[in-house]
Parts: structure tokens; C-alpha cells; sequence
């Protein structure tokens, strides 16, 4: 089974592969030169070259990261049960939500410097910005989509409001937090790394300002491929304790887990 | 309102606005259930038997009327049977036993003492081996197993059953037929039951209701009296086959061409 799931990412493996070797060929070939655009072996160089000092920027950005996640998740949970259970709340804010996310968050980056100052609270709260939404909203859905008739069922059980929402609502908004969670986690890096490029004295993203300003191109790229990887891990991480939190959703998840027969 | 009677309602209407026009749903319903009877309420589709249902679960007033249940027609009726509406409506997060006790945790029982009587009855009617796994992994004919056990398990005085073997196979629903009547006679409950298969309402039930299209009223009442316990092959008596034929016909004339 496990082999099975390793090997269906085994043309994209070809595929990528194949691509790099393309790339490499194509610096070596000398229409390019290297501090233009650095090739694979270059950016791997590099990456060990400067592992000390990547490192150091790495836990600075994972840091920030985290942090707002926590605090996205926090808010998205609490506007979203706001949002679940009262149709004046909703009615009063989903509509301003939803304008909230055509603001570019980029632009907003210096003025959060200019606010927040340069320090890592700045960081913390665009990476709030870019994760809340997607927890938000789908949290809300799905405390709002509960079955009409399993609420009824613990109606005529004479269960409370608060019963019928810690045993009924929450439990079946799990999945979808954690599907908002996991959306929200590709996000977070981006946003830890757009708020660390206006202005930080630490971090991933102000790494790959200083190293472009110094035409250190493989450099760029080897702070890209982390930034990539720290994208990639937490998605996996959050999959993970998704599974660990809810080992009766695995089954039902169409196509992914032991849908298909076993084959001895 | 006599004591013997584990349900009494008395001249139930509900009627519902829909735009300007008034829409009656059921028209002065008059019915009983006797203590440790089993009654069963059969008719056309969309007729009014969930909304009664409803009405007598408190999920639901009347419009008129009176709605007592062990004498009282005054208390809220919610939680005062145990109400299994059509789908299972297992909680998916929850394993088997975890969805039985969901009836004691709702009304803050003791864990343990629950528990024990939730294996106890697991075993007793062949859940024991289920009762680790989640519902998912279950099939039709078992969940619904599991749903009757917990509406037992909230409330075995007293059972609103909305035709629980309705969505199952023909063998699986013969099975669970029998399986109920077990469970019915070892608890002795109060049963009101609604299907639309006459020979499942003769199989089961002490007393039917036969109910016109809508809005409801009483068509009428019929004291089935076959011999007690009751098997498959008492529904091929002289006596049964008349009364099938009995009902097919009233149903047939309600029933929408």
C-alpha cells in the first residue's frame, strides 16, 4: 500500500527530473551565464556552501510562520463559529470578508512595517492575513452544512444548544478545518517571506534581498527551493496530524485510502 | 386520559402557511397506544406520518389538539421517546458503542454504569464484534442495527420508529424484522412504526392505523390478530392474506396515479 502511494509520484519524479537535467544542459551550453541564471548543480552548491547561514534564516521564517498560523487559526475558529451560528453575524460580516480579500497583501506589507515596526510582530500578522480566510470560510461552511436531521435527532434527545455543538457541529467541521488548514499552510510561507522582503533583519525573505542586490543568484534560488520545502513540509505535517486527529475520516476520503480493493 | 395508554392524541391538526393559502397537513387524528403495544401507521407517500411523528417527538406543535404521553399533555415531550427518524444518522467520529451512548451522554448519565449496559445489550443483540469500529465501515442493514440500538438505549419505554427497514434489501429487511420483534418483546416497549409494506405492518404490529393522502385522517383501524410470537409463516394464513388484501385495496385508492 505505502509503495503503492510513493510510486504514483513517479512520472512527476521523471518529469522534474527531467526538466533539471534540461536546465542544467542549458547553463552549461554557455548561452547563459551563471550569475543569470545559476544551474541546478550551481544551486545545490550553494546550498551547502551557505547551509550555516540558511539554517539560521530558516528557523527566523519557520518561526514567524508558525506563530501565524496559530494566531490564524485561533481567529479563523472563532470568527468562523460566530459566522456558523449566527445568520446577523454572517449576514454582517461575510460579505466584508470576502471584499477583504481583494486587498493585494503585498501592499499592505510596508505599512504593516510602518505600524508594527521591523521586528517579527509585523511577519506574525500577514501571515495571519493570508491564512485566516481559507479557515475561516471553510470551518463556517461546514458548521453551517451539518445535517438538518442529525440536529433533530438530538432535538427530540431535548439536547442543549451547546450539546448539539460540541457533540454535532464541531466534530463534523473537522474535516474542513483541517482542509482550510491545510490550504492556509501553503500560504503561511509566502506570507512570512513577503513581509520579511520589506524590511527584516532576519529571515529567508530578506536573505534573498540581500543576495540579489549582491548578484548572488544561486543563493536566491537555494533561499527558493527552502522556501518551497517549508511550504511542502507543513502541508505534510498538517496531513499528518489530520490523520492522527481523525482516524474515523480516512476511510470515507473517495480514491485516496482503501477505496481500492487490497491486492495480496 | 386512561392510564393504560402509553400514547394518546385527540383531535391532531397541523397545518402549515405557505405564501397566503393554508395547507393542512393532518386532519383530527385521534389514536392510541397501549402500554407494551405495537402500532403501526401505514400510508401513502408524503401524507403527514413524519410531521406527526415530529409533533409527538416535540419537534413539532400542533395546531390543534392534544398530545399525551403517559397521561401527561403538558410537559415538552421532547425526550420522551425514543425517536429514530428514516436515515441511521450515526455520527461518523463516533465507533458503534460511542454512537449507542450517545442518548446517555445527551442526558449526563453515569459513563460507567451506561457503558455496561451498552455492552450488555451489544451482546445480546450481536453488535459485540462491531462495537470498536466506525459506522463507515458498516454495512446498511448494520447501521441500522446500531441506530435502533441507541434509540433503544435512550429510551426503551417508548419508540417513534420512521421506517427504519424502508432503504433496506428484501433478505437483510426480513432479518431485521425478526431481530426487532426481539428486541421489542425483551424490552416490552411502547412502538409506533411507519412503513408502506403491508406485510411488514402485519408481521409486526398488534394494531395498524391506515391513513388517507393528505391531509391525513384515520381511513381506518385494524386490530391485527394474529397469534403471538409471530413468524414469517403466519403471514400466509387464511386470516392474514384477507386482511392484506383489506389493506392493499384502501392504500391503493390513496395512492396519487
Amino acid at each position: 500500500m505505502k509503495l503503492r502511494r510513493i510510486a504514483a509520484f513517479g512520472p512527476a519524479f521523471v518529469v522534474a527530473l527531467a526538466l533539471l537535467a534540461l536546465w542544467e544542459v542549458y547553463v552549461r551550453s554557455g548561452i547563459v551565464t551563471q550569475s543569470v541564471l545559476p544551474s541546478p548543480l550551481a544551486v545545490v552548491q550553494a546550498l551547502v556552501d551557505r547551509s550555516d547561514a540558511l539554517f539560521a534564516e530558516t528557523v527566523q521564517t519557520l518561526l514567524e510562520t508558525l506563530l501565524g498560523i496559530v494566531v490564524a487559526t485561533v481567529l479563523g475558529l472563532l470568527l468562523a463559529l460566530a459566522l456558523g451560528l449566527s445568520s446577523l453575524v454572517r449576514q454582517a460580516l461575510y460579505p466584508l470578508l470576502v471584499v477583504s480579500q481583494t486587498v493585494p497583501l503585498v501592499a499592505l506589507a510596508p505599512l504593516l512595517l510602518i505600524w508594527f515596526g521591523y521586528d517579527i510582530q509585523p511577519k506574525i500578522v500577514l501571515v495571519t492575513l493570508y491564512c485566516f480566510f481559507p479557515i475561516t470560510v471553510a470551518c463556517a461552511d461546514a458548521l453551517l452544512s451539518v445535517d438538518p436531521d442529525l440536529i433533530r435527532l438530538l432535538q427530540s434527545m431535548r439536547a442543549s444548544n451547546w450539546q448539539i455543538l460540541w457533540m454535532v457541529r464541531l466534530p463534523a467541521a473537522l474535516p474542513a478545518f483541517f482542509s482550510g488548514l491545510r490550504i492556509a499552510a501553503t500560504y503561511s510561507v509566502t506570507g512570512a517571506i513577503v513581509g520579511e522582503y520589506v524590511g527584516a533583519e532576519r529571515g529567508l525573505g530578506i536573505y534573498m534581498v540581500k543576495a540579489v542586490n549582491a548578484h548572488a543568484t544561486a543563493a536566491v534560488f537555494a533561499a527558493i527551493v527552502i522556501t518551497s520545502l517549508l511550504s511542502l513540509f507543513l502541508f505534510v505535517l498538517v496531513s499528518f496530524i489530520e490523520r492522527l486527529a481523525l482516524p474515523w475520516h480516512q476511510r470515507t476520503l473517495p480514491g485516496r485510502f482503501g477505496q481500492q480493493p487490497e491486492r495480496a | 386520559m386512561n392510564p393504560g395508554y402509553k400514547l394518546s392524541l385527540r383531535g391532531v391538526t397541523r397545518s402549515f402557511r405557505s405564501g397566503k393559502r393554508t395547507v393542512e397537513v393532518l386532519s383530527s387524528i385521534d389514536m392510541d397506544v397501549r402500554k407494551g403495544a405495537f402500532v403501526t401507521l401505514i400510508g401513502p407517500s408524503g401524507c403527514g406520518k413524519s410531521t406527526l411523528f415530529n409533533i409527538i417527538a416535540g419537534l413539532d406543535v400542533p395546531s390543534s389538539g392534544t398530545v399525551a404521553i403517559d397521561g401527561d399533555a403538558e410537559s415538552p415531550r421532547a425526550g420522551r421517546s425514543g425517536y429514530m427518524l428514516q436515515q441511521p444518522l450515526l455520527l461518523p467520529w463516533r465507533t458503534v458503542e460511542e454512537n449507542i451512548l450517545l442518548g446517555p451522554e445527551v442526558r449526563r448519565e453515569a459513563r460507567q454504569q451506561a457503558r455496561e449496559e451498552a455492552r450488555e445489550l451489544m451482546k445480546r443483540f450481536g453488535l459485540a464484534e462491531f462495537a470498536q469500529q466506525y459506522p463507515a465501515t458498516l454495512s446498511g442493514g448494520m447501521k441500522q442495527r446500531v441506530a435502533l440500538l441507541r434509540t433503544v438505549l435512550f429510551n426503551r419505554s417508548f419508540l417513534l420508529l420512521d421506517e427504519p427497514l424502508g432503504a433496506l434489501d428484501a433478505l437483510t429487511r426480513l432479518s431485521l424484522q425478526m431481530w426487532l420483534l426481539d428486541l421489542w418483546q425483551s424490552f416490552q416497549s411502547s412502538v409506533l412504526f411507519i412503513t408502506h409494506d403491508v406485510r411488514e405492518a402485519l408481521l409486526l404490529s398488534d394494531r395498524i392505523y391506515v391513513l388517507s393522502a393528505r391531509p391525513a385522517r384515520i381511513l381506518r383501524v385494524v386490530d391485527v390478530d394474529l397469534p403471538r410470537p409471530r413468524r414469517q409463516e403466519h403471514l400466509a394464513e387464511a386470516r392474514a392474506l384477507q386482511l392484506e388484501r383489506e389493506l392493499l385495496s384502501l392504500l391503493l385508492k390513496e395512492q396519487p396515479v
